[in-house]
This record gives C-alpha cells, structure tokens and sequence, in this order.
C-alpha cells in the first residue's frame, strides 16, 4: 500500500497542493491571501494534467536533435498550456478587484466588507 | 469547533484523493492512440519539429483563438476597474 | 516612489536582452520549446523590470499606454487575419496551406531527428509572432493600469 501510494508520488503532490490551497481559502480571512490559495488549487490542477501524459523513459515531443523516438503525451501539455494563460487571466482580474475593494472599504477583511452599497 | 470540523473535512478529502491516486498508473496512459498519430504524422503535416507547439497552433488552433480572446477581455476588465472617475463619483466609505 | 539609481541602471541594462531573448523564444517556437505565450511572457518581464523600478509618472513617459494598447489589438487582429485568409483561398479557417508549399517558411521536413530548419512550418511562426505581440502588450498594459491605481497617501484608517 505504501509503495504504490510512493510510486504514484505527483499525484500524491497533487493532492497535497489542493488541499493546502483549500486550506488557505477556508482558514484566512484577508483577500490577497485566499488569492494564494486559489491560485494554488489552480497549480495543482495544471501539475496533475501534465503527470497523466507521462510515458516510461519518453523524451519531451520535440524533434530537433532528439536522442531516440519513445516520446510522452504532447496533446496534455497543449491543454495545460491554455490552463496557465486563463489562470493569469483571472488572477489580474482578482487581483484588481481587491485593490478597489481595498479603496472603498478601507480594510481587505472579508468579515467587514458586508455592506453592499448602490 | 469550526476549526476542528473543517481539519476533520480535509483530512477526509485527503484520504479519499490519496486512495483514489493509487489506482492510477503513472507512467503508462490508458489511451494514447491519438498522441500516437500526431507524434507519427505531426512532421509531414505541418512541418514543425515541435508537436506541442503544431498541437497548439495547427491541429486545434480555434482553442488558440478561444484563449487569446480571454487575456484580450481580461485586458478589458482590468482597464474598467481603473477608470478615472467622473466630477461626481467617489470611492470613499461612508 | 522611485528606487536607487542603481537598481533603475541595472533595469535599464536588462530591459534590451529581455526583449531579445523573448523575441527568440517567440520566432523559433516551432523548433525548440517556447511559442507565442512564452515568449510574450519574457518579453513583458523585461517591461515589468523597468516599471517596477519606478514610479508612475517616471515610466509612463516611456511606454505609453496607448502604443502597448495598439501592440495588444494588432496582434489578436494578425492572427484573424491569417485565419480568415485560409477561408478566403480555398480550406477551412485557419487552414495551414504554407507547409511543405516551397514559398515563404515553407520547406518539407522527414520524419525523425534533425537540427531544426527555421523555413519550416507554414502559418505556425505567423501566428506565434501575433500571439506573442497580443500577449506583450496585454500584460503590459495590466501592469500600467494596477500601477496607476495605488494609492500615494496613506489610508486615514
């Protein structure tokens, strides 16, 4: 049991990420650092697509000067690849979204911004 | 108590995600037949020695398409959020 | 607020080998690992060197706003473009007719190890220069609109 739970390591890393980000979002209470967390269940999802498209011994799926033709997944990588760009994309829009909240408000604990005004 | 309910939640995930791991096999994909045919026939096709790059660029380039237009809007959100404010408004909490 | 002058010397000495070194990762994306996305990355950290290394009022005279806004429309307006051409002369959108063709990046290539050629691959360096213009000027136009939005007194709270 422990040794295949050792051979599956980056899927253990995997579940090790998620739940400390989860941790984050559920146990803090300043906005930038439930961001962190958030951003870290977002890593760990894009470590766990790259480590399902892994073959024994492959090269990286680039031919220029390659030593031999075993090589692993090249369609995950591409997926993974459009994860990382949405996730920059939504984290400047977070990002953006405390720093006004932080000007209206004054404070970025979330247990005093409870007014909706307008 | 809700500390201690919420550790307890975690640690239930953590169980359930760490027996589901080890069912996994790393190192050996269950279905590769489409990786295969792009790792054969990725060079005559599109000519490029990088197949993540010709995966990317030429095989699914709409998702590309799809992907520029989200850091674009993005990009257009971040703007609205810093605009100068008219004479009237103001950001103060009152 | 504006750091020592030696860390805005030593930004201004980097700013020059960033771009180069993105635009390489950009325009040999399909030979070696790299691409539009990357190479826009390391392109906007040599932008973010130097506006990290100043003030508001000190960079925005340097990279205007409204030039990196252009940069940004160009390069999502290039790579329609390169699609629709595919639609108007016969193939679908976005239809790589430039690989193997004998004209402009346009040399055949065989299957297995070789020293890249960089004449390769048809539509695919035209749209990794289009994505890395768009993804430069994207990220760093964020950058230029967060700095301008922090505050210069402290909060009264």
């Amino acid at each position: 049991m422990i040794t295949r739970l050792l051979l599956a390591f980056p899927f253990l890393a995997v579940a090790i990420l998620l739940l400390i980000g989860l941790g984050a979002l559920l146990f803090k209470r300043n906005l930038i650092k439930m961001l962190m967390g958030l951003s870290l269940m977002e890593s760990a999802v894009n470590l766990f697509l790259v480590a399902t498209g892994y073959r024994q011994d492959g090269a990286a799926p680039i031919f220029t000067n390659v030593p031999s033709t075993h090589m692993v997944l090249p369609t995950v990588q591409a997926l993974t690849l459009t994860a990382i760009v949405i996730g920059v994309a939504t984290s400047a829009m977070m990002l953006s979204f405390a720093m006004v909240i932080y000007k209206k408000y004054g404070t970025v604990d979330i247990r005093k911004i409870r007014k909706l005004n307008g | 108590m809700r500390n201690a309910l919420l550790i307890a939640i975690l640690l239930v995930l953590f169980a359930g995600l760490a027996y589901v791991a080890t069912d996994l096999a790393f190192g050996q994909p269950a279905r590769a037949d489409m990786d295969d045919y792009f790792l054969r026939h990725g060079q005559e096709q599109t000519g490029a020695n990088n197949i993540v790059t010709s995966v990317v660029f030429d095989f699914r380039a709409f998702d590309t398409l799809g992907e520029a237009t989200v850091l674009f809007t993005a990009v257009l959100g971040v703007g609205m959020m810093f605009r100068k404010l008219k004479p009237g408004e103001e950001y103060e909490h009152d | 607020m504006n750091m020592t002058k030696i860390v805005r010397t030593t930004a201004d000495l980097f700013y020059p080998f960033c771009l180069i070194f993105g635009l390489y990762v950009v325009l040999h994306g399909h030979l070696t690992p790299g691409g539009g996305f990357q190479g826009g990355a390391v392109m906007a950290t040599g932008a973010a060197l130097l506006i990290v290394s100043r003030s508001y009022a000190g960079i925005i005279q340097r990279i205007r706003k409204n030039a990196m806004k252009l940069c940004e429309a160009v390069g999502l307006l290039m790579f329609l473009v390169a699609g629709l051409s595919g639609l108007l002369l016969g193939g679908s959108f976005l239809h790589n007719r430039l690989a193997g063709a004998g004209g402009l990046f346009g040399e055949s290539v065989a299957f297995g190890a070789n020293p890249g050629v960089l004449n390769t691959a048809g539509l695919i360096p035209i749209l990794n220069i289009a994505v890395g213009i768009e993804v430069l000027g994207g990220l760093t136009v964020i950058l230029l609109y967060m700095l301008s939005g922090v505050n210069k007194e402290e909060p009264a709270s």
